[in-house]
């Protein structure tokens, strides 16, 4: 088969399946990228994390051969993406961020396009997009027009459509973007079992719980930069360690343990007003809950609860950015 | 790390066996194989949708009926008029019916279509020429139920089997132009903008000698009305139609449309390559 024959090789020599470096983008006067590095290794499932406009997309229109890089070189499997454009898009399939599917073909010709289109010996055609149908679970919707199907149908038809010539690569565009959690889940399911096959996935999200979940590698995107990269535990470790949240049933508790807790020795960071709740660092956490729980007994203050909080993408994101995180608000 | 192991079984692979190495003949077989794709994809477009079927079908045959039913008695008493408009209105309809091209290459344009296509390790303009040879075939299609009810309704035309020959190239020729112009433009209008295109090929013929004859123009019109690119192409089908053909208007005809095929190709190719969605 000729893409494990491509992806075995790749591995065999000590290339990287993906390799960027340097890579710059302006449209006019709009630089995009100013100089991204990055390496992507064979079977990894890598995740480029970042807001709008941080250039995500324009990164995989590179690494697709979609748009020419300015500056700096992108490499799959050792072909260059402005130089050997037809190997890599042999090697590269693209679930973009809208699905592009024929809504006037049904599932299964939709499927027996992109077999022909990616040069299936003609006979395997069909048996080609009737197992990949079944494998999504869209037999029964196989003859239907995809006009006919819901979001998450059309979703899981256009990743099948990606996998018709199984790619070395798959580069998937915001593919959970306004997916329901059962949709997403079986999503991340899909590309988890690629990536155990062998297949190499860049994805891009601005969600950090999905880069948290999926990827083994994450790079955070900002401004056209790198801003950081690295496992999601190792990117929590860059921030501060773990949080103690102290919670009161009422203000006044709130307000009083706030007045007291220096000298008992909390510092607190962060009074959250509505959720009557007040933050402090914890090196040690149970020896801060403890203290928390001594402060409360002694002054009477009514706790609602103490939690320990782990460090997240979000504080990562927010510490290597310096933005705030309105990604959150698009979930 | 990836859970593998999960509920649900692994994609299978593609059979798929190693290429030989590349050769011409084999790029070739290539790419007929992907513009013969591309083309049962647009051609099933046409079909599927009701609004394909209705430009490509009833739009032309209703305006033949309004032309030689409803304005062909007050035009000409005589009945001959039949025998004058039939070119106009079948150029008229294979412009308008070109026109759809333009809007189906905007969709693919911005529903992320093409973009998928050219990650593809496909022919570059294999999704273009399906477009451009399903409208041939869309348009012949139209041209002969169109020539069809123009016969019923007593339409004579004078052709030998070698004429209509030179019909069928100069008709092909024609809708290849029409539909380059319109496929370059829909590489860059918007869906929306695309429709001003049908009015184009809907009212341009007007101002020829396609209906009326230039000279019950008015005087200021004189001088587009001859030198339009409509003129000479109506006037070369109505002179292969009637058997009498004329070859300095037929040449005439075939440069213009030849020109416009050439610049539209080469101006719809570059933006084709330039061009990535969104």
């Amino acid at each position: 088969m000729e893409q494990q024959t491509g992806a075995g090789s790749a591995t065999s020599t000590s290339h990287p399946m993906i390799e960027v470096r340097g890579l710059e983008k302006a449209y006019g006067d709009t630089t995009v990228l100013r100089g991204i590095d990055l390496t992507v290794r064979r079977g990894e499932i890598f995740a480029l994390l970042g807001p709008n406009g941080a250039g995500k997309t324009t990164t995989v229109n590179i690494l697709t051969t979609l748009v020419r890089p300015d500056a700096g070189t992108v490499t799959v499997a050792g072909s260059d993406v402005a130089r050997d454009a037809a190997r890599v898009r042999e090697l590269v399939a693209l679930t973009g961020q809208y699905a592009a599917v024929d809504g006037f073909q049904t599932g299964e010709e939709n499927l027996v396009m992109m077999g022909h289109l990616a040069h299936l010996p003609r006979r395997t055609v069909r048996d080609r997009a009737h197992e990949l149908l079944e494998r999504f679970d869209l037999t029964d919707a196989a003859r239907r027009p995809v006009s006919t199907y819901s979001g998450g149908m059309r979703r899981r038809l256009d990743l099948a459509i990606s996998l018709v010539a199984s790619p070395a690569v798959l580069v998937l565009d915001e593919p959970t973007t306004g997916l329901d959690p059962a949709a997403r889940s079986l999503l991340w399911d899909v590309v988890r079992g690629l990536a155990a096959d062998g297949t190499t996935v860049l994805l891009t999200t601005q969600y950090l719980e999905e880069a948290d979940r999926l990827a083994d590698t994450i790079a955070v995107l900002h401004d056209g930069v790198v801003a950081a990269r690295g496992t999601a535990g190792e990117l929590k470790a860059l921030v501060a360690g773990d949080h103690v949240r102290i919670a009161f049933d009422d203000a006044a508790s709130l307000a009083a343990a706030r007045d007291l807790a220096p000298a008992a020795g909390l510092r607190v960071v962060e009074v959250d007003e509505r959720g009557l709740a007040l933050t402090t660092p914890a090196t040690d956490p149970v020896a801060t809950i403890r203290d928390a729980l001594a402060l409360a007994d002694q002054h009477h203050l009514a706790l609602a609860g103490v939690s320990v909080v782990k460090p997240t993408l979000d504080d990562v994101f927010l510490a290597v950015t310096g933005a705030t995180t309105s990604t959150e608000d698009h979930r | 790390m990836s859970t593998a192991g999960t509920l649900l079984p692994a994609v299978p692979r593609a059979a798929r066996p190693r290429p030989a190495a590349p050769s011409a003949g084999r790029a070739v077989r290539a790419g007929v194989r992907d513009v013969g794709t591309m083309t049962a994809r647009e051609v099933r477009r046409t079909l599927r949708s009701v609004d394909g079927l209705v430009t490509a079908f009833a739009i032309p045959v209703a305006i033949m009926l309004v032309f030689v039913v409803i304005f062909g008695g007050a035009l000409d008493s005589s009945g001959d008029y039949i025998d004058y408009v039939v070119p106009g209105i079948l150029v008229l309809c294979l412009g308008f019916g070109s026109a759809a091209t333009a809007t189906a290459v905007a969709q693919d344009m911005t529903s992320g279509t093409i973009d998928r296509f050219k990650t593809l390790p496909i022919l570059g303009a294999a999704p273009l020429w399906g477009h451009v040879i399903a409208s041939v075939l869309r348009n012949l299609a139209s041209g002969v139920v169109v020539l069809g009810v123009a016969i019923a309704l007593g339409f004579r035309p004078g052709a030998d089997v070698l004429g209509w020959c030179a019909v069928l190239g100069f008709v092909v020729l024609t809708v290849l132009a029409f539909t380059w112009i319109c496929a370059a433009a829909g590489l860059v209008l918007s869906v929306d903008a695309t429709q001003a295109l049908n009015s184009v090929f809907l009212f341009l013929p007007y101002l020829s000698s396609g209906f009326v004859a230039v000279g019950t123009m008015p005087a200021w019109l004189h001088g587009f009305a001859d030198n339009q690119p409509f003129t000479p192409i109506i006037e070369a089908l109505r002179g292969l139609l009637s058997g009498t053909p004329d070859a300095a208007t037929i040449w005439t005809a075939v440069a213009w449309l030849v020109g416009f095929l050439v610049v539209s190709i080469a101006l719809g190719s570059l933006a084709y390559r330039r061009r990535t969605a969104r």
